[in-house]
């Protein structure tokens, strides 16, 4: 049985893609064979930031409509093979994916794969909720700010009472924070909010803290997951993330301000 | 940080702190409509305009509040405040 994960957050452009792309990513490099699907129907993305968008040939509404195989929709990455990723369709039928049909490829992707990773699309329309729906697990992708917290604080009600755990009255999602484009040096000076204070307000357990990089849009440039990237703050923050998934206790890094040289510090 | 920006910047108050505060009301708001069944708000502005035929209310004197005791019980509590005259 693989362990179904959902990246989400209400709001857009939190950091979701980027954030499924590098824990899937993560998770296989570890050695777990992973697949990362997206659910952002008529807006596919993952294709690009993990770099195989002239590969995709079918995508998850064709096999839920039985016009193609898993095998054949399934992209092995280039990088990783025990990584694969399942693009979303570019349809407009906005009732593309059923519970029926999404429960059904899942059940059967669970017979192959350790983990699947859901890349849920923003808002709290049909794709965000049948990404959410199956999950043991929910990555909560939340930005410092007051809209992306208040959004998430929206999901995890959904997590809560929309789920399939929810509704079979089983033990439920298991939430995790994730707070992305973290700057430590901006919290210093009272212009954003702590790690303590999302934690606090949502009250949630932390997955990780991603701080604001330069490498995220460089990587996604290139098509290259962040967390390829090891010279890079951010890509070390999402390996420190993936070990603590995997249950290893880790210390949180890039959470305080670097030092620096006397010059800088004058000059800015 | 310049050392230009720490003496401008230590004067003005946080504005992470007003952040906090904010979402922490907004989001204790949320939650307490959390649990609530979908049709309740629809509900509440139907019985408000009800109401309205008869005595002039503002919907802050209107609270409907749905309590669910246990599996097969829920109520619903309503309290209305009517003007003086």
């Amino acid at each position: 049985m693989a362990q179904i994960i959902v990246v989400t957050s209400g709001k857009g452009g939190v950091g979701k893609t980027t954030s499924s792309a590098a824990i899937a990513t993560g998770l296989a490099l570890k050695g777990h064979k992973t697949v990362v699907i997206d659910f952002d129907i008529g807006l596919r993305n993952l294709d690009l930031v993990m770099g195989c968008e002239r590969r995709v040939v079918y995508d998850f509404v064709n096999v839920i409509n039985g016009e193609a195989n898993l095998n054949q929709a399934l992209i092995k990455d280039k990088r990783c093979d025990k990584l694969f990723i399942l693009p979303a369709s570019q349809t407009r039928d906005k009732d593309a994916l059923t519970k029926e049909g999404v429960g059904k490829v899942l059940a059967d992707l669970s017979k192959d794969f350790e983990f699947i990773v859901c890349d849920s699309p923003a808002g709290i329309e049909t794709g965000a909720m049948m990404a959410l729906y199956f999950a043991d697990t929910a990555i909560v992708t939340t930005n410092p700010e007051v809209s992306s917290v208040r959004d998430s604080d929206r999901i995890l009600g959904m997590l809560q009472s929309r789920s399939r755990r929810a509704e079979d009255n089983l033990e439920p999602i298991k939430e995790y924070l994730l707070l992305t484009r973290y700057s430590p040096a901006r919290v210093k000076t009272g212009e954003m909010l702590s790690v303590e204070d999302v934690q606090e307000i949502l009250a949630i357990d932390l997955l990780g803290v991603i701080p604001e990089s330069q490498a995220v849009l460089k990587a996604s440039n290139s098509g290259v997951p962040v967390i390829i990237d090891q010279e890079s703050d951010a890509g070390q923050a999402y390996t420190d993330t993936v070990s603590r998934l995997l249950g290893e206790d880790i210390p949180l890094r890039f959470t305080s301000e670097e030092k620096k040289g006397f010059l800088k510090r004058i000059f800015g | 940080m310049s050392l230009l920006d720490y003496f401008r910047s230590s004067k003005k108050s946080s504005t992470a702190a007003t952040a906090k505060e904010r979402l922490q009301i907004i989001v204790a708001h949320q939650r307490s409509q959390r649990d609530t069944p979908d049709y309740l708000p629809l509900m509440k502005q139907e019985i408000i305009q009800v109401i309205r035929k008869y005595v002039p209310i503002s919907e802050e004197q209107v609270s409907v509040q749905l309590d669910q005791n246990d599996d097969n019980l829920s109520v619903l509590e309503l309290n209305v405040t009517l003007p003086d005259h």
